[in-house]
């Protein structure tokens, strides 16, 4: 029950995207087509479950055994990078086209706020191993689910009669501020 | 801080988890290494490498990607020309096919200071984009080039210098012919023609003959010379404004010759030398076929009699044609004639008849008195009344 609650505290009460505001680049440059941004969206999740998991034992057998809390940021930072180098070598390997659609994004998870944050996150709230993974699997489902959410409003807006001051990307701020208040409605029904 | 613990702990541990990163990326590289074509690579190579974008592609590499692909054909760089265009079909193991031929810029206006007047004075921006909003300049006439060199400034090449006559010349060995000229002039006088051609109409103005007279001494008054003389008819009249269209022209220079303000003239390019060798190739195999030039023959005559015509209606071209047709041409071969062929090769209009080694002979209703062969006969056989 308990892991439950980790899993949907953080990919819907406190999505990643929609309630901490991390990660907004890829959330507005991949998030045109909803197989792009769904890809993304697994790309990200692989990394954050795998550093999540990374960052948990780096945090409680190097950091804090040796008393080095001060380098977490270089520590995580390090783990980030490698796995997103993993990742970006595994999507070449499986779809070339997938490569090719996710361009500069995909190395660019390794500078994705969301990831940081949630290796930062880690420690601060005390989490077992078992926890972090769960924590780290949610918050990349909770990154997935807002990606593809917006992903199919932007596709229908394609057809939509936009005002032109409006078109392009202030509308798809206005749609990101307005999922976000949306989403606002599940605040508190966890507490976390 | 006790620099000692750190030395101890910090940079040990940071070094161990790093080197077990390396090592296991290294591991993963190898396992999921993509295979990529080795060609890409060496197609890559093979290209300038200058990325302008003027195959249509965002740069060489993707440039190479889509030749391997199939997206694009191995003669699609314009920078490299021929010679890259055969390095890739090397590499792709195809022939080029046909021999593609590097575009150049061309200035299309010759009416530099001296041969034009200012007809304000201009303080504001040295650039040809701001002296062109305000009025379209300050030189007399609005469609030339203003000189301020806007084009020699974007020119990625350094391939476009300002004479002292204020009018870009175009370095032919530098020019790749990328575009960004044609597209930075406000006056739209650049343009890109094949490296072969070298007959070029250099005006781009649309006023009449009267004012184009007063405002400049080599500018187009659109009196259609040329293109009664051009034999292709490569040459049409726009707006009192004669244009070439360089798919058809030979390089006869009958126009250049035609010209009474001299706005056409022959700039000279390496690529004739190269022709020339093809075209000797070409020479063997026309001569093993042999029925080819009579058909030719038949072909352009049709068309002459297609074109008077048509053209029925204008009573001074159908004048002109009587007078042609009635007078004799002016040019004749001599019995210095060797018969090497060499004019039979320069005529453009095929009007002279003649086997190797025999006595050549002038058609004179084909005639159009170009004197091409005049100056191509090594013998010096080819005389003008």
């Amino acid at each position: 029950m308990e892991l439950l609650l980790v899993f949907l505290g953080a990919s819907i009460t406190n999505n990643f995207i929609l309630a901490r505001f991390l990660g907004i680049c890829p959330f507005l440059g991949v998030s045109k087509e909803v197989p792009t941004a769904f890809s993304m969206g697994l790309a990200t999740t692989f990394v954050m479950t795998t550093s999540a998991m990374v960052v948990w034992f780096v945090q409680t057998f190097i950091l804090e055994k040796f008393g080095l809390p001060y380098l977490q940021y270089v520590a995580f930072i390090l783990v980030i990078s490698a796995f997103v180098q993993l990742t970006e070598m595994a999507v070449r390997k499986i779809s070339e086209p997938l490569y090719k659609a996710l361009g500069i994004f995909l190395p660019l998870i390794t500078t994705n706020c969301a990831i940081l944050g949630l290796a930062l996150l880690i420690p601060l709230k005390g989490y077992s191993f078992i926890e972090s993974t769960i924590f780290g699997f949610g918050a990349g489902v909770g990154f997935t689910l807002a990606m593809v959410l917006m992903a199919g409003m932007r596709e229908r807006l394609a057809f939509a009669d936009v005002p032109e001051p409006l078109q392009g990307a202030p509308m798809t701020l206005i749609i990101a501020g307005m999922m976000a208040m949306a989403f606002m409605g599940f605040s508190g029904m966890i507490a976390m | 801080m006790d620099y000692f613990s750190l030395l101890k702990t910090a940079v040990p541990s940071m070094g161990i988890l790093g080197a077990a990163f390396a090592g296991g990326l290294t591991i993963a590289s190898v396992k999921l290494a993509v295979e990529t074509d080795p060609r890409i690579e060496e197609i890559e190579d093979a290209l300038p490498g200058a990325n302008c974008g003027a195959c249509g592609e965002p740069g060489c590499g993707s440039f190479a990607e889509a030749v391997v692909s199939g997206g694009a054909k191995a003669d699609g760089c314009p920078v490299g020309g021929s010679e890259v265009a055969d390095k890739i079909a090397e590499i792709m193991g195809a022939d080029a096919g046909q021999e593609s031929v590097r575009s150049l810029a061309r200035v299309l206006c010759r009416g530099g200071n001296q041969e034009t007047f200012a007809r304000s004075e201009y303080r504001g921006i040295q650039s040809c984009k701001a002296a062109d909003i305000a009025s379209s300049g300050s030189k007399s006439c609005s469609y030339g080039c203003l000189g301020f060199g806007d084009c020699a400034v974007i020119c990625p090449f350094d391939a476009i210098e300002m004479n002292d006559n204020g009018l870009p010349v175009i370095i032919d060995e530098k020019c790749t012919g990328c575009g960004n000229c044609v597209d930075e002039c406000p006056k739209e006088i650049i343009t890109l023609a094949p490296e072969d051609k070298e007959v070029h109409i250099r005006c781009s103005s649309h006023n009449e003959g009267k004012t184009v007279k007063s405002i400049c001494e080599v500018g187009c008054i659109g009196c259609g010379i040329c293109a009664k003389k051009c034999p292709v008819d490569a040459i049409t009249m726009e707006n009192n404004l004669a244009v070439l269209d360089y798919g058809d022209c030979i390089n006869c220079g009958a126009c250049v010759k035609a010209c009474p303000m001299d706005t056409i003239e022959t700039i000279e390019t390496d690529a004739k030398s190269k022709k020339q060798k093809t075209k000797n190739k070409k020479k063997k195999k026309a001569n093993k076929e042999d029925s080819n030039p009579e058909l030719k023959v038949v072909e352009s005559k049709s068309e002459e009699e297609d074109d008077s015509s048509i053209e029925e209606n204008d009573s001074t071209t159908e004048d002109d044609n009587n007078e042609s047709a009635e007078s004799e041409c002016s040019i004749s071969i001599t019995d210095e004639c060797v018969g090497c062929t060499v004019c039979v090769e320069e005529c453009p209009v095929e009007a002279i008849n003649g086997e190797a080694g025999e006595l050549h002979e002038i058609d004179p209703e084909a005639c159009i008195e170009c004197e091409n062969c005049v100056a191509a006969c090594p013998k010096e056989a080819i005389i003008t009344d």
